[in-house]
């Protein structure tokens, strides 16, 4: 099944959740590092549990201008789409 | 006006939470002077070392000492220059031969430190077309050449020969050139990769490796070169990075290679054209330490003695250590709050560990980093046990 922009935020918000610290009212919207509290390493390290989910890489330097859970969803919708990373 | 530090309120909370937490700034320690390689003067005590990364002893060593003083006074005390200008003295090529020669290696670099021997080996190596493949735990000055090299950069699983395989298969379609860096052993954490594993992932891809003995170096193998020797592959790694400043007690870096496109990035790795070269001094003190670190083998099987012992000591206690024995033995507490009262109350007692907090550290747990010497006598890691076994009490941890 082709994954969307909406499925996969549904599942980084599934994994979010797993986390007891995260808050329990996060959306598509909520900002990773301002709403969510992650510092750049916790950030890196939740990308990697979703990469392997995803059979997907996410270059580092696509993190830089991921700000809430739904650009973060977008990236990876893209690198699914059969970019070489 | 815009408030330039502005974005760092966030760290201004923290560091007033610090502050507020103990005593004393754990990041502005002074060390008024060092007594010996094992016991520095610190708020006016006599405190034990056990965080400074001096593996073999070697930054008290009267060889190294006296090397230096000959070289200020027959040379001076810097070269003002750059590597590519003025800044390249025949001591210069002497440190590189003897380390080509050391590593068995037909090329070597010597960098200013060990940061820009990683920043400017990485950066030249890896172009804009290419992708660096690191390990997640990878020290700050890799990260550093990543972002400096503009190569596509993607994270494997810390230590995990399978991880990185999975994602080179990803990467099998893709042309330029993949480097995958790793450490020897790990400087926060003390774990040792397995070097051997990631070569044979390297050759299934037909990918380079890189990897950075610093914290290994004059501490693993028959020779004293690193994990790589110590797992029987060195000759089938790619690059060895190290630094001069833990075995060897100076200052410095270095990359050694057998490939001669090596030689190339002397012109056009920004890090080691763009600084002043090491002064004569250094480099003739760095050739004394390498004469004694390869004349007293002694010294490693001593410094591994006392990792065993320290280890075994915090282990034996309850706290939570790596399974790798190194010379590097880390105790992972649970919250920052709690390392932070312990690592005062260790200074306090009179030995001195390196408190390393998140993000700094793998996990989101914060770290009381202890590095140990060849130079400790066993009486004094048995002292550091015990103020350990003390303090560990008080918090309520340990058996």
């Amino acid at each position: 099944m082709a994954e969307t922009v909406e499925s996969i935020t549904a599942l980084i918000i599934e994994k979010l959740l797993a986390n007891p610290k995260v808050p329990r009212d996060i959306d598509g919207d909520s900002r990773i590092v301002d709403d969510l509290a992650f510092d750049s390493l916790a950030v890196m390290n939740f990308v990697m549990e979703i990469e392997d989910t995803l059979d997907v890489s996410v270059p580092l330097d696509r993190l830089a201008d991921i700000r809430t859970i739904r650009d973060l969803a977008i990236c990876l919708t893209e690198l699914k789409g059969g970019a070489p990373a | 006006m815009t408030d330039i530090f502005a974005k760092y309120a966030g760290l201004a909370a923290d560091i007033e939470n610090l502050r507020r937490a103990a005593p004393r700034n754990p990041f502005g320690v002074v060390i008024e002077r060092p007594l010996s390689a094992t016991v520095g003067l610190i708020e006016g005590r006599e405190t034990l070392l056990f965080g400074t990364n001096n593996y073999l002893g070697l930054s008290q060593s009267s060889v190294a000492a006296e090397a230096a003083i000959a070289a200020i006074r027959s040379e001076g005390v810097g070269t003002t220059g750059s590597r590519i200008a003025n800044g390249t003295y025949a001591l210069h090529k002497t440190l590189e031969h003897r380390l080509a020669e050391t590593f068995r290696k037909r090329h070597c670099l010597v960098f200013s430190t060990g940061y820009q021997a990683n920043l400017g080996t990485i950066s030249a190596l890896a172009g804009k077309d290419d992708i660096l493949l690191l390990d997640a735990d990878s020290h700050a000055s890799i990260y550093d050449g990543s972002r400096l090299s503009q190569a596509q950069v993607i994270r494997f699983r810390h230590n995990d020969p399978e991880d990185l395989d999975r994602r080179l298969g990803r990467l099998k379609d893709h042309q330029g050139a993949k480097l995958i860096v790793v450490e020897g052993i790990y400087s926060m954490t003390g774990n040792v990769a397995p070097m051997k594993e990631f070569v044979e992932v390297k050759k299934a891809h037909g990918a380079w490796l890189l990897a950075d003995e610093a914290h290994s170096f004059g501490v693993l193998g028959a020779s004293g070169l690193g994990v790589a020797e110590a797992q029987g592959c060195e000759t089938e790694v790619d690059f060895i990075v190290g630094t001069f400043s833990k075995s060897l007690g100076t200052v410095g870096g270095y990359c050694v290679s057998d490939h001669d496109g090596i030689e190339l990035i002397r012109l056009c790795s920004r890090p080691y054209m763009f600084t002043a070269s090491l002064p004569p001094e250094i480099i003739a003190a760095t050739l004394g330490s390498l004469t004694e670190m390869q004349a007293r083998p002694e010294l490693r099987e001593k410094l591994m003695a006392n990792a065993r012992q320290l280890h075994d000591g915090l282990k034996g206690l309850g706290l939570s250590v790596s399974t790798h024995v190194s010379p590097v033995v880390a105790v992972t507490l649970d919250n920052v709050e709690q390392a932070i009262a312990m690592w005062n109350r260790l200074l306090e007692s009179g030995l001195y560990v390196n408190l390393s907090l998140p993000p700094a550290t793998p996990t989101q747990n914060p770290l009381l980093r202890c590095s140990v010497m060849a130079a400790h006598e066993t009486d004094q890691i048995a002292q550091a046990v015990g103020i350990f076994e003390r303090v560990a009490g008080e918090y309520g941890l340990g058996r």
